[in-house]
């Protein structure tokens, strides 16, 4: 599904990824966790697309296609979903047009008609069941005002509007409440499916209480520095960053 | 200007044709403003982003008869505003009022329209005589001044006390550029009687490869407690310029809102001038630009707070793409004896080009204690987190810009109420903006 070949980046001139190797295969749920400043979120980046972010060494191929060279809106036609850490406020643009826009342009993409207005009344009323989300956000403004449960939320359900292939969640579970989060991370269970494979970004391990990972990674100064089962992310629970990142800093001083 | 003669043989040649005193003093006191002051260049401040004297650098002639030709009568087809078989629709072929092109669809009983120079002949002459010119000391310039001195084949519109206009009036300004250089200049006057609601909307239309020039001047009058909505859409080819003045005095708690909203042109200054002559009035200005090419428009406002307890509010938005220019200059004036006025100016803009450019100057002028001003302007891209957003979910980069500048127009299109020019509108931004 993806695999990320020793991804170099910059940002502004300065390297923050320096050499990140990672598969994923169909089905399959990693999470990437690390302690702030360690790349996770430009990780996130590099994979959307961001412009900002330079990737300056290695390859990523997703579904055998090479990520790097699509366009930010040609990677989520592949079916590729970013669900953002701070969703973006867009006041005058309705949610919903939006998202049947975003639906509609995927199936272009894939050789498909557009879905008719009774079709897409039908899609939404599933999706938003499964993810809990009111039809009163979603006839608003995108996000605009929001609370930060709510954004989270819209965030999923374009998820399953969107059926992607692969979803990135970053820091989905920041800035949650525990019934939010719990909400939250029932829709993404619901949405989880033998082909579709899921990257979770988090600091926290909590997140994973609710959604159980098959792989945990740990991301330090830009590098994958452990990885292991939904074990290890118990292990940085209780220990703490510390017991990984200190035998990594003095391995790098010897 | 180059053909300063050809207007004085002009303007002798329709002052010895008429008869009518009233016309030929306010023309005359006119054209002699005119010929001191000449065309206004960029060294008068209200004027210093709008070269319009540079355009005379061609011959501008009247346009002849106004033959109507199956084409004119094509292009008035082609013009008109959705929901006009529920409207009053008046044309201006070449800057005059052309009533055998005109519908009149509401009874006499709620809406008077007569030629100018048969209003003078009516019982309404005390009335033209009281507010025909009244726009001249305010605007004290050459081109207002021009379109003053050849008043002729104007328009009177009279809406009578407490009268609730059913069907709005549209107005047609078709001009036809064929064979010269053509310069239209419309001229009305709309008297709005106390506790009457009136709806307007104008728009215009340049035919023929010439450039095109409109001087128009319209004063409307609206009385106590009455309601008016004026709107003006301008939507013309690049060779169609444009200064128009509209003129609103406003009497005790009266209430006038309007929308200008302004998409292709050549060179285009709209004057918008409120005088709160008495008190108790509220004003809602909106004005909305979506530029690109050479297009250039220039609005400027002007609101005179003369008497007390009068509120008005404004907000201009424009986006400046291309080779494009935005201007919004915002006058709010506080008169000694205005006290409690609370006047309100915005202007947010949109810059996305290079070599386009956008200028906002708010003045004000306070001469009362106890009053709320305030002002502010911003100048800005599109955002580009939310670009990022719309192109992350698969929404290519075009039509992700092209969704924000459409919710940046929506505030101001919802503030037009009329809602099949809504409806018009809103149509026309979205093809506007599909073809960049």
């Amino acid at each position: 599904m993806l695999s990320i070949k020793n991804i170099h980046a910059n940002v502004e001139g300065k390297e923050i990824l320096k050499g990140i190797n990672l598969d994923i295969k169909p089905g399959e749920v990693h999470a990437i966790m690390g302690p702030n400043g360690s790349g996770k979120s430009t990780l996130a980046s590099v994979l959307a697309g961001r412009e900002e972010y330079e990737v300056t060494e290695g390859e990523v191929l997703f579904s055998g296609k090479d990520l790097l060279e699509l366009s930010i809106e040609d990677r989520a036609r592949e079916g590729l979903f970013l669900a953002f850490q701070y969703p973006v406020e867009i006041p005058g643009v309705s949610t919903t047009n939006f998202i049947k826009a975003a639906v509609n342009e995927k199936r272009k993409y894939q050789g498909l008609e557009p879905l008719d207005a009774v079709a897409f009344l039908k899609m939404m009323k599933e999706k938003m069941a499964m993810v809990e989300i009111g039809q009163s956000l979603l006839s608003r403004s995108i996000n605009e005002g929001f609370s930060g449960g709510e954004k989270k939320r819209n965030e999923i359900f374009q998820m399953a509007m969107l059926e992607p292939k692969l979803a990135i969640l970053d820091e989905t579970d920041s800035g949650l409440d525990i019934d939010a989060l719990r909400i939250v991370a029932n829709g993404i269970n619901k949405l989880r499916t033998p082909d579709r494979s899921i990257l979770l970004i988090t600091h926290y391990q909590r997140l994973l209480d609710y959604i159980q990972p098959d792989y945990v990674h740990v991301l330090y100064k830009g590098r994958i520095v452990k990885s292991g089962t939904k074990e290890l992310a118990l292990e940085l629970e209780e220990k703490g960053y510390d017991f990984i990142t200190e035998s990594i800093d003095q391995s790098a001083n010897v | 200007m180059t053909n300063v003669n050809y207007f004085k043989d002009q303007f002798s040649a329709l002052q010895a044709s008429d008869p009518n005193e009233l016309l030929t003093g306010i023309r005359k006191e006119n054209f002699d403003t005119f010929s001191r002051s000449g065309l206004p260049t960029l060294r008068q401040e209200e004027w210093k982003y709008t070269n319009i004297s540079s355009l005379f650098d061609k011959d501008y002639e009247f346009a002849g008869d106004g033959k109507i030709s199956p084409s004119l009568l094509s292009s008035l087809e082609e013009m008109r505003i959705e929901g006009y078989q529920e409207a009053n629709e008046l044309v201006f072929l070449n800057g005059r009022y052309a009533p055998s092109l005109s519908a009149i669809r509401s009874p006499e009983t709620q809406l008077i329209v007569l030629p100018l120079e048969e209003a003078i002949d009516s019982k309404y002459k005390a009335l033209v005589a009281m507010h025909l010119g009244q726009s001249s000391s305010y605007i004290k310039d050459g081109i207002h001044a021009l379109n003053t001195s050849f008043i002729q084949g104007g328009l009177f519109l009279y809406i009578p006390k407490g009268q609730q206009l059913q069907h709005p009036v549209y107005i047609y300004h078709l001009s036809d550029a064929g064979q010269h250089h053509t310069l239209s200049q419309p001229r009305s006057l709309v008297y709005v009687e106390a506790q009457a609601k009136f709806q307007l909307a104008e728009t215009y239309r340049t035919i023929g490869s010439c450039e095109g020039f409109t001087n128009e001047v319209m004063e409307i009058v609206v009385e106590a407690d009455a309601f008016v909505e004026y709107y003006k859409i301008q939507n013309d080819g690049s060779n169609a310029h444009q200064t128009n003045t509209t003129h609103i005095r406003q009497m005790e708690k009266s209430h006038v809102h309007t929308v200008v909203l302004s998409l292709n042109g050549g060179m285009v200054r709209n004057n918008l001038n409120l005088v709160m002559d008495a008190r108790g009035n509220e004003t809602h200005l909106y004005g909305l630009s979506l530029l690109r090419g050479k297009t250039h428009v220039d609005n400027h406002t002007m609101i005179d707070n003369k008497m007390p307890d009068c509120y008005s509010n404004q907000l201009y938005k424009s986006v400046a793409d291309d080779a494009s220019t935005s201007i919004f200059s915002g006058r709010i004036i506080v008169q000694p004896d205005a006290q409690k006025t609370n006047a309100y100016q915005s202007s947010k803009n949109i810059l996305l080009s290079e070599l386009a450019s956008i200028n906002a100057k708010p003045q004000l002028e306070i001469f009362a204690d106890d009053v709320k001003c305030s002002h502010g302007c911003t100048v800005g891209q599109l955002d580009e987190e939310a670009l990022y957003y719309l192109r992350a979910r698969g929404i290519p980069k075009e039509n992700a810009e092209i969704l924000l500048l459409h919710a940046f127009a929506a505030d101001i299109v919802d503030q037009i109420k009329l809602e099949p020019l809504q409806k018009h509108t809103e149509k026309l931004i979205y093809e506007h903006l599909s073809v960049s």
